[in-house]
């Protein structure tokens, strides 16, 4: 018998029409876990290098965690894989809610999606039954309006559905895949999806989910649920209220916007207002909130309440979570009432709350400036809050500008030319990012912004405090329960670190400590996204109640995988691996890992080399950011070193191939 | 009147105000009575369901009840504060009109034990999962008379002999009872 995995996963041919239920190696499961690790595993696999993200090759994965479905508190993530259309890359976004845990009770841990289908359809699993159903009379549908269609349509409210817009159907690159509570945003997931001919998968499962040991699965998960509570009546104290808790930022919750309005930038990434915040302000929005928020709602099996149901007065109601609360606003220049109003469209229309405000906020740049005209934009109003909807609705229906600027500021800028590149500013490998402009390096976030796979800066930090603390005893206060560093060192980096002076940023951390420190917080992200466990209880928040010390007596205990501490960290590094290895072959080389143009004034060009230079070689990568031999020997990825070979990547001087044409065909 | 004799009642509140939607009543309710315990969870086994439906704001935990044989003809609508509830949301029995509180494999009904099962648990496993406190444990002791109600059969046989009078009714038993033993 499996545990904690149902050891199935659905294979579905578009194209054919048909759907075959594969038994999976288990093998597979111990040396990448699940989730991520599986997902990357498959894309290497079965993926040509050089697929074109919408091409029949590519494949479209939806994979459950490896402990989803069980017993353990918040573990109910989907992490979808495929070839991203904006970067090229591999994507990999990723939704709570309850698709995940639904699928695991139907008895499949993935469902792979290859081929297109020559007309739109929908997907029903229900149990053993699975269908690949018409939807044309879905065509043009919101998001979120599809779930409710759907589960009316099979008479089955318990089903759980993810549904693609408007903006997925056109192969929008910032196209979401929507979930009612969730959405798998980041990366253009829903063009794919889109592309493959799918409008929603829906799911319905009564089956068990095993687990190993019971009783000790048990236990471990009476702990969590114990530490949670201590941790919500104990909020970390010298940090700001939204990273005291547990959970993703509990914005739906907060009224006190102070720190985001004033710190982060307006407009396109442009503008800090910093003295934004007043009283009037903060009354005003305090009440579109609490005019417009129905409820605070949690994913499948978890106590906390990071997302909520908004309902603008005369829209339909839609959930929101985190930070799309203000990048309309913000990017708009505008109030929290419209930023929630417009949102609601956008969620039907199924696009990320990142990048499409400031692909609109770009183009309205590009306007001021005259690098576009008035003719670019017939028809739109006069009005700002205005021309945001119209800019939406002619992105999501790539219409006119809409169909450049369906493809993201990178591509966008590339294709109207003129200097439009210079205002595409806010990207990390062409991709649009949270809109942060500061003003000293810091050199943890240096490499987190370059290296990281997720190319989502909130995707890889948490654990280790972003700033340090003014005093020696607030500092000591803040070590003495810290038992989930990896190791006792990580303390004394933070004891030391100083506001101003020797020990401050950018030349402490060291060098060194910082490749530890990223190296910490990255693996933490890896090893949530394979079990499937939501960043809001490990990786993200300070003191979490999982980490790296319990994590290996979960998966023991939970999938029956003999784990400890070493096993664990040497698998998330293997997949972690993969992942670089997988970008590699498609071209990533040292030259891709940069932060976004501007996002520090003052920069050293040396300390930065020397960042990545140790980073590299601590990860076991060469200086061109390639996994070296020895490092993939080590983690039994021998099969990649061939391939590097067979393709003469190791030879190629740094150069890669990165593909510097957009997929999306000129305008017919 | 019987003598009175004391009782704990065990019951448990709910308030559906402070329902966040996650069903972790449900997961830890099946892998609690899952055999060995823990060992499985699969929500559709669960003796409480919860009704959810986040767009209409719409949270219910339900618990199992008695099981019935037969469908009844409730199917009546409630809106409670602009809220739409069908009559069924609020039942539970496990009936034949839905798939609700069986077994999924068998179709075998379920009902709520309060866990009272071994060892014997402080409060419901489902309370004890609820962070939020929509579900809360609740004992209250209540006198109750000791003596016996009459039976369902006993409450029919009355009305039947308030309406046709003892002998009418007598003879018509002895008449079915002899042609059942004939059968």
């Amino acid at each position: 018998m499996r545990y904690g995995e149902t050891g199935y996963n659905l294979e579905i041919d578009l194209g054919r029409g048909s759907v075959e239920r594969v038994e999976t190696d288990p093998r597979d499961t111990e040396l990448y876990l699940g989730g991520l690790g599986t997902n990357a595993k498959i894309l290497w696999d079965r993926v040509p290098a050089d697929a074109d993200p919408f091409s029949p090759d590519n494949i479209l994965i939806f994979g459950s965690g490896l402990l989803c479905g069980t017993p353990a508190t918040g573990c109910n993530r989907t992490i979808v894989s495929t070839y991203s259309p904006q970067t090229k890359l591999m994507a990999f976004s990723m939704m709570g809610g309850f698709w995940a845990p639904e699928l695991k009770y139907a008895g499949y841990d993935k469902v792979i999606l290859r081929g297109k289908s020559p007309n739109l359809v929908y997907i029903w699993i229900n149990n053993d039954k699975v269908e690949i159903r018409d939807a044309s009379h879905l065509k043009g549908k919101g998001a979120v309006e599809t779930l409710d269609l759907i589960r009316d349509e099979l008479k089955e409210p318990r089903a759980q559905v993810a549904a693609i817009g408007l903006a997925g159907e056109n192969r929008v690159y910032y196209a979401s895949i929507e979930q009612g509570r969730s959405s798998a945003s980041r990366g253009g997931l829903g063009a794919v999806m889109g592309d493959k001919g799918v409008k929603a998968i829906a799911v319905r499962g009564t089956k068990d989910v095993n687990v190993a040991r019971p009783l000790e699965f048990f236990q471990l998960c009476k702990e969590v649920l114990e530490y949670i509570k201590f941790r919500n009546e104990n909020p970390v104290s010298g940090v700001m209220p939204i990273l005291a808790g547990l959970g993703s930022p509990q914005e739906m919750k907060v009224h006190d916007e102070k720190w985001h309005t004033e710190n982060f930038v307006w407009g396109n990434a442009r503008v800090r207002r910093k003295d934004f915040w007043n009283q009037e302000i903060a009354q005003a929005w305090a009440e579109s909130l609490e005019s417009m928020r129905t409820r605070l709602i949690s994913c499948y099996n978890c106590p906390m309440e990071c997302g909520a149901t908004i309902t603008p007065p005369g829209l339909p109601t839609y959930m929101m979570k985190c930070f799309s609360k203000l990048t309309y606003t913000m990017a708009a220049f505008s109030d929290l009432d419209f930023g929630m109003h417009i949102a609601q469209r956008a969620t039907e229309y199924g696009v990320d709350g990142f990048s499409t405000p400031q692909v609109m906020a770009f183009a309205l740049e590009l306007l001021e400036n005259g690098i576009l005209t008035d003719a670019d934009f017939p028809g739109m109003p006069a009005d700002n809050e205005g021309r945001f909807y119209w800019l939406l609705d002619r992105i999501v229906r790539r219409e006119g500008i809409g169909d450049i600027l369906a493809n993201g500021t990178y591509w966008a800028a590339k294709a109207i030319g003129k200097g439009a590149e210079a205002y595409a500013h806010n990207t990390i490998k062409k991709h649009e990012q949270l809109p942060l402009k500061l003003s000293m390096l810091n050199p943890i976030y240096f490499l987190m912004y370059c290296t990281g796979e997720k190319i989502n800066i909130t995707q890889i930090e948490g654990q280790f405090p972003q700033a340090p603390f003014p005093t020696r005893e607030e500092r000591e206060a803040f070590v003495k329960d810290w038992f989930q560093v990896p190791d006792e060192k990580f303390k004394q980096y933070f004891l030391d670190w100083e506001l101003r002076g020797e020990k401050s940023i950018p030349f402490y951390p060291t060098v060194e400590m910082c490749c530890d420190i990223v190296d910490w917080q990255e693996m933490m992200h890896y090893i949530d996204d394979a079990l499937g466990m939501c960043a809001g209880l490990s990786s993200f928040p300070l003191k979490p109640p999982y980490h790296i010390h319990n994590y290996p007596k979960f998966i023991s205990a939970g999938a029956g995988i003999e784990m400890d501490e070493q096993k664990l960290k040497k698998a998330a590094k293997r997949y972690r691996t993969l992942i670089r290895a997988i970008n590699v072959r498609r071209g990533l080389r040292r030259k891709d890992d940069r932060p976004p143009d501007d996002h520090w004034k003052k920069r050293f060009p040396d300390l930065e080399k020397k960042l990545l230079d140790t980073y590299y070689e601590f990860k076991g990568w060469n200086q061109d950011a390639i996994p070296t031999k020895e490092c993939l020997h080590d983690l039994g990825l021998d099969y990649v070193i061939k391939d590097f070979q067979n393709r003469g990547i190791y030879k190629d001087n740094g150069n890669g191939a990165p593909q510097e044409t957009s997929s999306e065909p000129e305008k017919k | 009147m019987g003598e009175k004799k004391k009782k704990i009642v065990k019951n448990i509140k709910i308030d559906v105000d402070k329902c966040n939607g996650c069903r972790a009543c449900e997961m830890i309710c099946s892998a609690f009575h899952a055999s060995p315990k823990y060992s499985s969870n699969n929500p559709a086994r669960s003796r409480i369901r919860l009704v959810r439906d986040p767009i209409r704001d719409i949270y219910l935990p339900v618990y199992a009840g008695e099981y019935a044989p037969a469908e009844c003809m409730g199917r009546d609508k409630y809106v409670i504060n602009g809220k739409e509830y069908g009559e069924c949301d609020f039942c539970r029995a496990s009936c034949p009109s839905r798939d609700a509180f069986k077994e999924p494999d068998s179709g075998l009904p379920l009902k709520c034990d309060m866990c009272e099962d071994d060892p014997p648990q402080e409060k419901p496993l489902c309370v004890q999962w609820c962070l939020n406190n929509a579900l809360t444990y609740e004992e209250r002791e209540e006198e109750v008379e000791e003596e016996e109600k009459p039976e369902d059969a006993e409450i029919g046989l009355e009305a039947l002999i308030d309406k046709y009078g003892l002998e009418k009714v007598m003879d018509t038993v002895a008449r079915i009872s002899l042609a059942k033993k004939g059968s």
